[in-house]
């Protein structure tokens, strides 16, 4: 008892005091949270309507930020979330199924991430229906859309390098945006998320619907995109595929470093044995 | 001058005088130099070799190297019957065998040969005379002599129409370079100060060749580039005049954009940036950015494509849009200001522009 009295005032006592507070916090908070998964796990197998089971995911995994009617909210500097009226069922899909949402910190970018536990097809699909039912909007598309095999990568390359290259690289790598945004690699989007980011434009990305870049147009331009992604790099490393750029860095740094080592090597001076 | 300017001196006390490469003046040895009876090395003045120990690493490791060397080659030829070609991936794997292999078969002996030559050959100082730069007098008088004499058996000091005629003849071949300048133009007149767009054009998508119809192009947050109706594959005529054509909400327009020249709020921008001509068109559809990839230059679309960030001097031009008769987005007129990077004589053509507008 002496000994901490005597150790209260010491400088770092505040700070185990703080994660003793932190550490109480989190292990409470872990033992009251596993009722939330229940209650998800209910819903996604129960044979309650779509909406309303999508309502319920909403309310607890997306009203925080979102407003608990999907309106929207504003908090400088908190949670804040736009409006989801009239985002349509193919914008949930895309972002919830690539881990996008619900999203970890806010900050310039969302990036993709493992999906969290309570999201799988069928939760997806419940709180799609849930926002579609808010104002419409684009759906998902059906697999024969986005089926790569059926669509045409010439004609789907020559869209992709109009619209699509400037941020998105020729062969879809991504690449950078303003204060701190970038556009994402296209090689782990499935070609159903492909369709959903053209039809909705998330985040910074903007919108090509479907009537003027049709539905046709867009199963090209996935099959270019899945076409390009499969093909080998025959000279070695693709180096990420992004470019003279790196290409150039690489030789530039890595190779002529190594010739500037070679060449001291070679003529370094070799001390004598022994001097006269 | 019959000295041989290439000989190296040997200081003076080295004795005996010797010259490098030659076979040693002592010893029944052969060229390659048997080794000497009794394992004593035989000991040039001035002359210090390595001691034993470390001769010996350095002929093991040395000798290693020529072994990977030896190893490497041979997998070149296995590789070469092994990997056979015929599809993207086996070459690719043939590359990489025959490849690799090859540098290091290279490497391993470039590497042995450096560390023979650091390791077990001798080390000593060598001084290296140099003659005088200028010959000898009487040599440049020879010389001299030489060439007068050439010159007044030639004829060229007596026969003066031959030295006349021959000066004539050099004169204008100095000129002919001056004359292929004139290739460097014409001068580009006003052809930089337009572009094909006029009234009546039909903005066509990139890619598809297709018109917009204004009420199609109906999603905010969307982008398009598009080119001028009958100049999709005119590569010349696009590299001024591509568009970009970005549909707004009608409450996110600022002031800097002229509204009389949108359309429902679609606005249509100069796609070539104003810094260096690059196509700017990476959009934000959240932040209105637009970001030119080459030098970071940002302009804000929203409101009439200032500039926020980087170089770029000026906004990206706006061009004047309308629908026709059938819904079609067309332009209203050519663009008002130059388009793309500054040039000599484009003098403050936004200040001109305004007074045009004035007038």
């Amino acid at each position: 008892m002496n000994s901490i009295t005597a150790r209260r005032r010491h400088p770092l006592a505040r700070y185990a005091v703080l994660l003793l507070a932190l550490s109480l916090l989190g292990g409470v908070y872990a033992l009251l949270a596993p009722g939330g998964d229940r209650a998800d796990a209910a819903i996604a197998s129960g044979k309650a309507d779509d909406v309303a089971a999508g309502k319920e995911l909403f309310a607890a995994h997306c009203a925080s930020c979102h407003g608990p009617n999907a309106e929207g909210a504003f908090a400088p500097g908190g949670a804040s979330g736009p409006s989801l009226i009239g985002v349509g069922a193919a914008a949930v899909d895309f972002q919830v199924s690539s881990g996008r949402m619900p999203l970890a910190n806010p900050g310039p970018q969302a990036p993709r991430k493992r999906p969290q536990e309570w999201v799988n097809p069928d939760t997806i699909r419940q709180v799609a229906a849930y926002v579609q039912s808010l104002g419409g909007g684009p759906t998902k598309p059906s697999l024969e859309a986005v089926d790569p095999s059926k669509g045409d990568p010439a004609k789907g390359g020559e869209l992709f390098r109009a619209n699509c290259i400037q941020c998105h690289n020729f062969v879809g790598s991504g690449g950078g945006l303003t204060y701190g945004k970038y556009a994402p690699p296209l090689n782990p989007a499935t070609p159903t998320q492909i369709y959903e980011a053209m039809a909705t434009g998330p985040q910074a990305m903007p919108v090509f619907n479907d009537s003027t870049i049709t539905p046709d147009q867009k199963r090209d331009m996935i099959a270019y995109i899945v076409s390009v992604r499969n093909q080998p790099d025959p000279g070695g490393s693709g180096l990420g595929r992004i470019g003279p750029v790196t290409e150039g860095l690489v030789a530039w740094v890595a190779g002529i470093s190594l010739l500037i080592l070679a060449a001291i090597w070679i003529t370094a001076k070799k001390r004598q044995v022994n001097h006269d | 001058m019959t000295e041989n300017p290439n000989d190296i001196d040997q200081p003076e006390e080295r004795v005996p005088r010797r010259v490098i490469g030659t076979p040693p003046p002592r010893g029944n040895g052969s060229a390659l130099g048997a080794p000497p009876k009794g394992h004593e090395p035989i000991v040039y003045e001035g002359v210090k070799f390595p001691d034993e120990a470390s001769a010996r690493k350095g002929e093991r490791v040395a000798a290693l190297l020529f072994l990977v060397a030896f190893l490497a080659s041979i997998g070149f030829i296995a590789s070469y019957v092994i990997f056979q070609v015929g599809t993207i991936e086996k070459t690719q794997v043939s590359n990489f065998a025959l490849g690799g292999t090859l540098a290091l078969a290279l490497l391993a002996l470039a590497a042995g040969i450096v560390v023979w030559v650091r390791q077990i050959m001798p080390k000593y100082s060598l001084v290296q005379q140099r003659h005088p730069m200028a010959s000898q007098a009487e040599v440049r008088e020879e010389v001299a002599k030489t060439f007068l004499q050439g010159a007044e058996e030639s004829g060229i000091v007596r026969h003066k129409l031959l030295r006349r005629t021959l000066l004539l003849a050099a004169a204008p071949l100095g000129l002919l370079p001056l004359v292929l300048l004139k290739d460097l133009g014409p001068l580009p007149g006003t052809t930089l100060r337009h572009t094909v767009w006029k009234k009546g054009l039909r903005l066509m998508i990139e890619g598809t060749g297709q018109p917009v119809r204004a009420a199609d192009f109906n999603s905010p947050g969307g982008i398009l580039s598009v080119v001028p109706q009958g100049f999709e594959n005119d590569l010349n005529a696009l590299a001024k005049a591509t568009l970009i054509l970005i549909k707004f909400r009608p409450e996110d327009i600022k002031p800097g954009t002229k509204l009389n020249w949108t359309h429902d709020s679609i606005v249509a921008y100069s796609k070539i940036c104003t810094h260096v001509g690059c196509p700017a068109a990476l959009y934000e559809q959240t932040t209105h950015h637009i970001l030119c990839p080459c030098h970071q230059s940002t302009f804000d679309a929203a409101d009439g494509a200032k500039v926020i960030f980087g170089p770029a001097a000026r906004p990206l031009p706006q061009l004047p849009i309308t629908v026709d008769g059938e819904g079609y987005l067309i332009a209203q007129s050519d663009f008002n200001v130059p388009v793309g990077p500054s040039f000599w004589e484009r003098g403050d053509a936004e200040a001109e522009a305004r007074a045009r507008g004035h007038a």
